[in-house]
């Protein structure tokens, strides 16, 4: 159970510090936001003053108005706020993805991880454990059935099957979320194989990446211009909401279409289905079980909050077999509704 | 077992006819005969029974895995098949061994069958040892029971004819009853064409178009010959060389099914084809025929009663014959509808026997007479009426456009769409345990884009049996759930019908329909058969008309 008197704690407006005077990732305008990173979930505009990555920063201002004056911190730069000292950690789940530490004058030391993973990913800065007594973390993937492979591997396959569709004449399309996933697929691409095309969506955000100096590929804007040139060979990068539409068939070549999925979800066979899509490949920007596990035992906390997924089933374990006290923390997003990673699969079927 | 797994998960990938085609072809293709006679039996349903338990599968992932037993409950929940979860819980294993199927299925799937449960625990242990993820998934599933590949079996057959390089007709006829899995049995099937097969061949059915607007659009009343619309399976029934085949429109061989019908045509003559309807006719005084969906009931069972159970029950299955296709060995379907029914009701005369009957010519003065008999047909338990022109000859499928359609089918229930079941959810009442009421869905676009588009709810129309077996297959297909609604795997087709239907903003399918009710569940057509969008869209267009 979360206590009144802890640190922070859930409000209807998100996770509320009252020692330092401050939200994190609060999902109505605030005051004073700790921002963890830039997906709409966890951002939100309007707030008075924000503080947050430098990246962060960039990526929010990239894709929404409103984001008012901010303070951005270099990683591990203690900073005061009320009675605390706040430290942004990165969390390797986006670009600008932070971790916060709070430590109280007195008291024990919390850990916010935000969204995170563990695995290497050239596109963000990578995931580094932080020491606390309380950590609170997400726990999208919070079962046992989400164990996540060699992500080169995932491109092995992904570019392989990429040059069959060219070789067949076959555009092919990749869904992926627009912030994050669609850039992490844009540098684990082989560029000989043909032209990539980006959907207008993710040019602000790839912008961002770019000027951040993560390398990656030429891509060109997929639109009714560059269509003849990615017919048929190329691979348009777009998020799961252009599934089906005019937009994409606009591509298609000789032999068609082929559209792919690319999450975490599409480790179970049910999800790849769900859209129809042509094939699934498992990538998540979210950390699997044995990384979520792996994470609370190199922390060391003692107390363990779980939000955001398979809270109830994550807790449970972590008290029975891992010897940690837990509770469960609220958030508006309830069960498996991350939108960030396309939980509806391509085409948002209701 | 690898190139197996491998047409699993192709066959699960796609709804598209055409890939699941390719893919079988290229699987019959590639698997040496000894493999692919058990692949053969396993994609018909002829797998090998009480291999393993369930729980002897569910002791040994909790053993390997180390899990607590309520998070296996909490996995399988998330993600609705046991033998999946299982597979995505087990420690990744080095194994990457190709293992014949035969040898999996002889060593790893028969060897379970009557084994002590230590036993049973071992050999499972060393094909987890032995086999990839996806390997292993196959594998559960084919140890547990209710194995599945979500193809038809008019799909397979397709597949296996055009590798043997023979008819699909006689693939169809030679795959009746049950194939033995072995390599010489399987060489036999895939033999070239013989004399006999010959024997059983039927001729492609002809079928009418649905009148639009008036019949009296059609021209003189006297032109045309009028009979009820059945509501049953369309069969064409063969006698030849002392044998007897009975096809469904389906192209599925059902003679077996259907023994007392395949009795009742000893009596032809050599050289008879028939077309009419299969029916379950109800004896006595307030006689006729029960609905499809008791048909669909014998059609599902494996072994058809012998014998009448029940002395008081007059219900038998019925030939209604409407035409005549052959005679005597000679090919009538160049002659005129009128001369064919002659020749027909002297065979049936001939013949004697109720259990081939003729279907009645109904005589009216006009077409006025005519629709009041058309609409009464509900309570003779027809569908509506066959206008069938006396001159038409007996063609091949639907008449080309341009030409003048010979036969005309006028429904009562003029809207009719195939549709499929995307989700459910619990009634009210009696039935608030049961998931009766269905969410209906068609295809926008066909072929690589395909996606279906939710246009209609029903709750009516299933009998009680059917309401039981659809609940107990959705509980154990569903692919997600909020709150009470269930979205499930897109594999069965209903066939619905409603009265009216009118363009709509507020619906995603741009169609509203007017008391949608389910007219019978459509076992026989694979989910990437069912109707469009655009024929929603036709139907409108003829309904603004
Ligand atoms: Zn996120």
């Amino acid at each position: 159970m979360p206590v009144k008197t802890d640190l922070i704690v859930p409000t209807d407006r998100g996770l509320w510090c009252e020692a330092g005077g401050f939200y994190i990732d609060p999902w109505r305008p605030v005051d004073l936001a700790v921002v963890t990173h830039a997906h709409a979930d966890h951002a939100t505009p309007g707030c008075g003053r924000y503080i947050a990555s430098a990246n962060t920063a960039a990526l929010m201002r990239s894709r929404m108005s409103g984001i008012g004056e901010a303070h951005t911190p270099a990683f591990g730069e203690p900073l005061r706020l009320g009675a605390t000292t706040v430290s942004l950690h990165p969390a390797g789940h986006v670009l600008g993805s932070s971790q916060v530490r709070v430590v109280p004058e007195e008291g024990p030391t919390w850990v916010v991880t935000g969204d995170y993973k563990v695995e290497p990913d050239p596109t963000c800065e990578p995931f580094e454990p932080v020491a606390c007594d309380v950590l609170l973390t997400e726990s999208t993937f919070g079962l046992p059935i989400y164990r996540w492979g060699d992500t080169l591997a995932v491109f092995d396959d992904l570019n392989a099957w990429w040059r069959s569709n060219a070789d067949a004449g076959r555009t092919t399309v990749v869904l992926a979320y627009a912030l994050g996933k669609a850039q992490r697929v844009l540098a684990g691409l082989d560029a000989s194989i043909g032209p990539i095309g980006l959907r207008g969506a993710l040019h602000g955000p790839t912008g961002v990446y770019q000027e951040a100096g993560i390398v990656l590929p030429d891509w060109i804007h997929a639109n009714a211009t560059n269509a003849p040139e990615l017919k048929g060979r190329g691979l348009i990068v777009c998020p799961p909401s252009a599934s089906g539409t005019a937009w994409i068939r606009k591509f298609r070549g000789k032999g068609g279409i082929r559209t792919a999925f690319v999450s975490g979800w599409m480790r179970v066979r049910g999800r790849r289905r769900w859209g129809s899509v042509d094939r699934g490949f498992v990538l998540s920007d979210h950390a699997d079980w044995d990384g979520l596990i792996d994470t609370v035992r190199r922390t060391g906390a003692k107390r363990v909050g779980v939000t955001h997924g398979s809270s109830e089933a994550l807790a449970r374990y972590l008290a029975e077999r891992e010897g940690v006290e837990t509770f469960v923390v609220p958030t508006r997003y309830r069960g498996e509704g991350d939108e960030q990673d396309g939980v509806q699969g391509p085409g948002g079927a209701a | 077992m690898r190139r197996f797994t491998r047409l699993f998960l192709e066959l699960d990938a796609t709804t598209a006819t055409g890939e699941k085609l390719a893919a079988l072809e290229a699987y019959f293709r590639d698997a040496p005969p000894e493999d692919a006679c058990w692949g053969l039996a396993l994609l018909t349903g002829n797998r090998p029974k009480g291999a393993a338990t369930t729980s002897v599968l569910r002791e040994s992932v909790l053993e390997a895995s180390g899990l607590p037993e309520w998070l296996l409950a909490e996995c399988h929940a998330a993600v609705g098949d046991l033998s999946e979860t299982i597979a995505l819980l087990l420690p990744d294993g080095a194994g990457n061994a190709d293992e014949p199927l035969h040898r999996t299925m002889g060593d790893r799937v028969l060897a379970l069958v009557g084994a002590s449960e230590d036993d049973k625990r071992r050999i499972i242990r060393d094909a987890w040892a032995v086999f990839g993820p996806a390997e292993r998934l196959v594998y559960h599933k084919l140890i547990r029971g209710g194995f599945r590949l979500g193809v038809q079996k008019r799909l397979v057959t397709r597949a296996l004819a055009s590798v043997a390089g023979i008819e699909p007709d006689v693939m169809a006829h030679r795959l009746i009853g049950r194939i033995r899995p072995t390599a010489e049995a399987y060489a036999a099937l895939m033999s070239p064409e013989q004399a006999a097969d010959d024997a059983a061949r039927p001729y492609p059915f002809f079928l009418a178009h649905p009148l639009e607007g008036n019949a009296a659009g059609l021209g003189a009343p006297g032109d045309w010959a009028a009979e009820w619309k059945w509501d049953g399976i369309r069969a064409q029934l063969i006698r030849r060389a002392g044998q007897t085949a009975l096809w469904s429109r389906g192209e599925e061989p059902i003679a077996h099914q259907f023994p007392e019908i395949a009795a009742a045509a000893a009596g032809l003559l050599d050289g008879t084809v028939l077309d009419g309807e299969v029916l379950l006719w109800r004896g006595g005084r307030d006689g006729g025929p029960l609905g499809f969906a008791a048909l669909q009931t014998r059609l599902n069972r494996k072994v058809a009663p012998t014998h009448q159970l029940d002395l008081f029950d007059e219900t038998r299955a019925v030939l209604v014959a409407y035409d005549l296709l052959e005679q005597a060995g000679r090919d009538l379907r160049r002659e005129p509808f009128e001369d064919r029914r002659a020749a027909l009701e002297e065979v049936i005369t001939a013949l004697g026997d109720e259990t081939i009957r003729l279907s009645p010519l109904l005589g009216a003065s006009g077409w006025e007479e005519l629709a009041a008999v058309q609409a009464s047909a509900r309570e003779r338990g027809a569908e509506g009426l066959m206008l069938k022109h006396r001159r038409s000859v007996y063609g091949v499928g639907r008449t080309k456009p341009g030409d003048t359609p010979g036969w005309f089918k006028w429904k009562v229930d003029p809207y009719t769409v195939d549709a499929v079941l995307t989700a459910a959810q619990p009634g009210s009442g009696r039935r608030a345990n049961l998931y009766t009421d269905y969410t209906f869905a068609v295809w926008d676009r066909t072929g690589e884009d395909a996606a279906l588009v939710t246009f209609a709810k029903a709750y009516s129309g299933l009998e009680q049996d059917e309401i039981e077996r659809l609940d107990r297959w959705i509980r154990s297909n569903t692919t997600a759930k909020r709150g009470p609604f269930r979205q499930v795997t897109p594999e069965q087709v209903f066939e619905l019908g409603f009265e009216g239907l009118q363009a709509s903003e507020r619906h995603k399918s741009g169609i509203a329909v007017r008391f949608p009710r389910i007219l019978r569940w459509r076992t026989d057509k694979p989910a990437a058969e069912a109707d469009t969008l655009d024929t929603l869209r036709a139907l409108l267009e003829a309904h603004r008309a």
